[in-house]
């Protein structure tokens, strides 16, 4: 079993950053929405909202690692360009799609949407957790706060969900591949 | 005698909302702005150009680079001004739910190769 750096990295913004994002989506949204609704009749310990707190500054880093490593590490890599006379472009994976008909939507739709829709994940996710880290439980004394904060949570899974769903599909048309080469493990006959 | 925290009791709330207001419009102008940079880059080879602060990344290193200083900008523009006030949340909310749906269509390649 062997992996290349570069399928390395793509793993790490994929599913390292992107997949746990997506992941923990669910939980702030259920955590926001009972820990800040004034139906519930008891008041959020003060524990519970010093962990929905830190969780919160958690997924912002996640969401900043997964664009940032995107953009700047895989990307390149991606949309790296053939130098003149390569025929083969098994490591040029944006030319790759490109090259036929039935292949150039996952580029020209996929790609494109994915490259900045992606952002608004983390932009978002910034001002829930900016939010929430200002108001804590106060939130709830704040109705239309809280909803346009579950809505940009809602947002940036929607937004996150795009990019991954692209990201994965794009990856198994056109992997990114190259780099060192890392040996995982040794494979037995059976 | 009546619970202070029944479930349909409205304590007044601690902190002003002009804080969290500010944040949201920002992030709804910082997406705006993000999408209507994309579309430029897009559309305009000069804008393109322009927007390419580390080739290996294309235009895409500028578009959201600028886009997020000017996010950023706001936010603390907006912040300064209302941090101690009380806003009508109501509408900036709508406001800034527009400029995301305008954003979520801006990103979207078929509706930029409309223009």
């Amino acid at each position: 079993m062997e992996m290349t750096s570069r399928a390395l990295w793509t793993l790490m913004h994929g599913m390292g950053f992107g997949a746990l994002y997506l992941l923990a989506c669910s939980g702030a949204f259920i955590e926001l929405y009972f820990g800040s609704t004034r139906a519930h009749r008891s008041e959020p310990s003060a524990g519970r909202e010093r962990f929905l707190k830190v969780y919160l500054i958690a997924m912002v880093v996640l969401a900043w690692a997964a664009v940032l490593s995107g953009a700047y590490i895989v990307y390149p890599w991606y949309r790296a360009a053939p130098p003149p006379g390569v025929s083969d472009l098994a490591m040029f994976p944006q030319r790759l799609l490109m090259s036929s008909p039935k292949t150039i939507g996952w580029h020209s739709l996929g790609m494109e949407w994915k490259e900045h829709v992606a952002w608004f994940a983390p932009i978002s996710i910034t001002m829930v957790a900016f939010v929430f880290l200002r108001y804590g439980r106060d939130l709830r004394n704040h109705p239309r706060l809280r909803t346009a904060v579950l809505g940009f949570t809602a947002l940036s899974f929607l937004s996150a969900g795009i990019a991954g769903v692209f990201g994965a599909l794009i990856d198994k048309q056109a992997p990114v591949n190259g780099g060192r080469n890392f040996h995982l493990s040794a494979g037995v006959e059976k | 005698m009546m619970p202070q925290n029944s479930a349909n009791s409205v304590n007044a709330p601690a902190i002003p909302n002009g804080s969290g207001a500010a944040a949201i419009l920002a992030a709804g102008i910082g997406l705006f702005a993000l999408a209507a940079l994309a579309v430029a880059a897009d559309k305009s080879a000069l804008v393109k150009k322009g927007l390419i602060f580390y080739t290996p990344t294309g235009a895409l290193s500028g578009v959201t680079t600028v886009a997020i200083l000017f996010w950023i900008g706001v936010w603390i523009v907006l912040e300064m001004r209302w941090r101690n006030k009380t806003v009508a949340v109501g509408r900036i909310s709508a406001a800034a739910f527009i400029l995301l749906g305008l954003s979520l269509l801006l990103t979207f390649p078929p509706i930029v190769d409309l223009f």
